[in-house]
């Protein structure tokens, strides 16, 4: 009985340096040389600041810029140290006023535009991190964009295209546009 | 349902069979000693560890040696990671300067760990320190997993081997599963992973400035975005293939950190389920009969897949209660439309479904959604999954020798049907086989019935529920059926982190576990000790469909018939009334 429990201990031991400290320190060393930005957070940066992940969303509520979809974080959203989702069940009362009031928002932004908002606007994201609106998202508020920055609709949709990610292959995911670089190109573009 | 979504799954679906054969022989050669690559190169490392450790390989144990080391084993896991989190505070590799984790919860996580459930009560990033996520967790994921595939070899050795008093050497076992089969795996996949964006770092968090400042819950201003690092993808990986799931991060696989991109996602939710799918095949190979493990595997496949399309189904129609919100929720070539509350935009409605259906009938429990928002119906069928006793695919390698169980139970009732001798692969099944097969399938029940029925009297158990209604006891029951199955997913509105459903949780993850697992190698080590009566008249055989298809009619008796009572007070109730049946 003692003699297993020594094997025990040492096995133990031993895995542990393999797969606890060599495994991930080669991992790590790895990536080092080969995906260093990826291994670091994908991390955006403007005269060498760090301003973003394009990996991780930010929030945005200025009319002029594209809205992500809503974040359920804590204590404020966007939060990237603390990830979450809102967990409303769909049968929640809190749901269905929760996503009627957000359209009450988009429609008092563009009041103009009478189309049903898309559905992934309104509603949460599992990570309240999401980077990304669907391609129809990005559609709906283009006019409230291109009016609010005095840019013709047809630049915004060729800048919403320029940031949209197809499905891989042609298949696996679904397609959608990355909302910050989006934003910074809409900053960053000259008339 | 979508093109697109028809497209997306059967791409799932065929790329998952066509790599059990392949790498079912692989492992079938890794445990029987035979040259498979890797054993061969890594020979004097496997000979160099069981020298350290005082193994000697020649040495075969009886059952109950074999269940005495694992057990000594897991407890030794159990203990070290409770130490670790209690003492993370003064130890290494602590930048964000995490405090000890208070006891309740350092104890559910080590059992959840040690057990292969991670259930998460924690929130990885802001809980634990990267040594903590390293030599705690990630070494569980290895181990936990290998424990699991060991159990499982011995079981199939007991079909294998003839009048032998032994089954095999459990650290032998332990080893070979880590060395050869997970750890090689684990490395290509985090691999290709960072190259998709999952971190790997041992750096503190990254500060970045936002492009628009933006009014806090406080009402001040937040410039700043704090983005959590670590190194996550060495831990996503193999919390993927050994059917782990613990996240690095609060919200798992649904963190664009952990799982970034439609290639990650398919690569992640491909892991799930591939060393579970393989092993079939090993079974087969190993007792020299390949048309068992298809068998087994088939059966499980008619389970998965009307699973999986009903889950797309319902998520894809989106919530009636929306109707007039003004709000769409169509599929268009633009948008996935669907009940898109806690899902991700880039894996939209068909991946999540894919996802969820996989994580419960494995019981790997990671998630890319959050299960707590899909539609009653759609949210039930991971739960429903879970409490089929985690055998659709199911753990590696607790998977199939739960499986195994259910095949005895079909073996037995068959024979006294057709009033014939009940046999398997040349081993009369009796009555201690009957026993303990009946224990490894009630008990996962009793656990789970009981935990739900006391908690939702408790009112300090009922305090935890977030969504009203039916809902809220769709959640008490998804985590006792997540935990007493060693699942490890949530419906995670249900605030767990209180010392109730700590030790609850915990208890009920320990017992699904390990009075499965000895059980089994009891069976393992009646089993070699019989000897193999060839195939006659009187034997029914085990391959054909008319078996296949009364295996799985066993599995879903057993299953639906235990829980429809528990189902109905809960998803089914919810969606009738959602949809105007019951208004």
């Amino acid at each position: 009985m003692f003699k297993e429990l020594k094997t025990a201990i040492l096995t133990f031991l031993i895995l542990t340096i393999i797969t606890g400290i060599f495994y991930p320190l080669f991992i790590t060393g790895v990536s080092k040389v080969f995906f260093r930005s990826q291994a670091n957070g994908s991390l955006i940066y403007r005269n060498g600041k760090p301003i973003g992940s394009s990996l991780i969303g930010q929030s945005f509520d200025d009319p002029k810029y594209f809205w992500p979809r809503p974040s359920a974080t804590s204590p404020s959203s966007f939060n990237a140290a603390s990830s979450s989702g809102s967990n409303l069940g769909p049968s929640n009362p809190a749901l269905a006023e929760t996503i009627k009031n957000r359209v009450k928002v988009y429609k008092a932004a563009d009041p103009n535009n009478n189309n049903p908002v898309p559905i992934d606007l309104v509603t949460s994201s599992a990570s309240g991190l999401d980077p990304h609106i669907s391609l129809a998202g990005a559609y709906y508020q283009a006019p409230r964009v291109a009016r609010l920055r005095n840019l013709p609709l047809d630049i915004v949709r060729t800048i919403i295209l320029q940031h949209t990610n197809k499905r891989f292959l042609s298949v696996l995911g679904e397609p959608v546009v990355n909302v910050l670089e989006l934003n910074l190109a809409l900053d960053e573009y000259k008339k | 349902m979508t093109l697109n979504n028809i497209i997306q799954s059967v791409i799932f679906l065929a790329t998952l069979l066509l790599l059990v054969k392949p790498l079912g022989i692989y492992m079938a050669r890794i445990y029987e000693g035979k040259p498979a690559g890797l054993n061969v190169w890594f020979a004097p490392v496997e000979r160099w560890i069981y020298r350290l450790s005082a193994i000697r390989p020649e040495i075969s144990m009886s059952w109950k040696t074999y269940a005495f080391a694992m057990m000594l084993f897991n407890v030794l896991g159990i203990i070290v990671v409770y130490a670790l989190q209690r003492l993370q505070a003064h130890l290494l590799l602590n930048p964000m300067l995490m405090p000890a984790v208070p006891a309740d919860l350092a104890f559910n996580t080590a059992v959840s760990f040690a057990t292969n459930t991670n259930w998460q009560s924690y929130g990885g990033e802001t809980t634990l320190s990267y040594l903590t996520q390293m030599l705690g967790l990630t070494v569980q994921n290895f181990v936990s997993a290998a424990t699991g595939m060991a159990i499982l070899v011995a079981l199939i050795r007991g079909f294998v081997q003839k009048q032998i008093d032994t089954i095999g050497n459990f650290w032998v076992d332990l080893v070979r599963s880590t060395l050869y089969i997970l750890l090689p795996l684990a490395i290509i996949l985090s691999l290709v992973l960072v190259s998709q964006g999952v971190v790997q770092t041992f750096e503190p968090s990254a500060k970045v400035s936002l492009l628009q400042p933006t009014k806090g819950a406080d009402g001040n201003e937040i410039t700043e975005q704090v983005i959590t690092l670590g190194p996550a993808a060495s831990q996503v990986a193999i919390k993927q293939l050994g059917t782990n799931g613990g996240g690095f991060f609060n919200v798992n696989s649904a963190h664009p950190l952990e799982n970034p991109t439609p290639l990650s996602n398919f690569l992640e939710v491909l892991s799930i389920l591939i060393i579970s799918a393989a092993l079939c095949y090993t079974f087969g190979f190993m007792v020299r009969d390949t048309r068992q493990g298809w068998a087994i595997l088939a059966a499980m496949v008619i389970i998965f897949v009307p699973c999986l399309y009903c889950c797309i189904y319902f998520e894809q129609k989106g919530n009636p209660l929306l109707a007039d919100a003004g709000v769409n929720q169509k599929a268009t070539a633009f948008q996935p439309g669907g009940n898109m509350e806690g899902k991700e935009s880039r894996f939209g409605i068909v991946d999540s479904a894919i996802w969820a259906t996989a994580t419960t009938a494995a019981s790997n429990g990671s998630v890319n959604s959050m299960h707590d928002s899909f539609m009653p119906l759609s949210g039930m069928i991971p739960m429903w999954l879970m409490q089929l006793g985690e055998v659709i695919f199911g753990g590696v390698g607790s998977g199939l020798y739960g499986m195994i169980a259910f095949v005895i139970i079909a073996v037995f009732i068959s024979g006294l049907m057709i009033g014939r001798t009940p046999e398997y692969l040349g081993k009369k099944i009796e009555s201690y086989e009957m026993k303990m097969a009946a224990i490894v399938i009630l008990i996962p029940p009793i656990v789970v019935l009981a935990g739900t029925a006391v908690s939702v009297i408790l009112p300090q158990a009922k305090a935890a529920i977030l969504n009203p209604g039916p809902h809220g006891f769709s959640e008490v029951l998804y985590a006792f059926s997540s935990a007493g199955n060693n699942n490890g997913s949530a419906f995670a509105g249900l605030s767990t982190n209180n010392l109730y459903y700590n030790i609850a949780l915990g208890l009920a993850m320990f017992f699904a576990r390990y009075l499965l697992a000895i059980p089994m190698l009891a069976v393992a080590g009646s089993l070699s000790k019989k000897k193999i009566v060839p195939p006659g008249q009187g034997t029914l055989p085990t391959h054909t469909p008319l078996f296949i298809l009364f295996l799985v009619m066993i599995v879903l008796i057993v299953g639906a018939l235990t829980f429809f009572p528990a189902l109905a007070l809960g998803p089914i109730v919810e969606h009738l009334t959602m949809t105007g049946g019951l208004r």
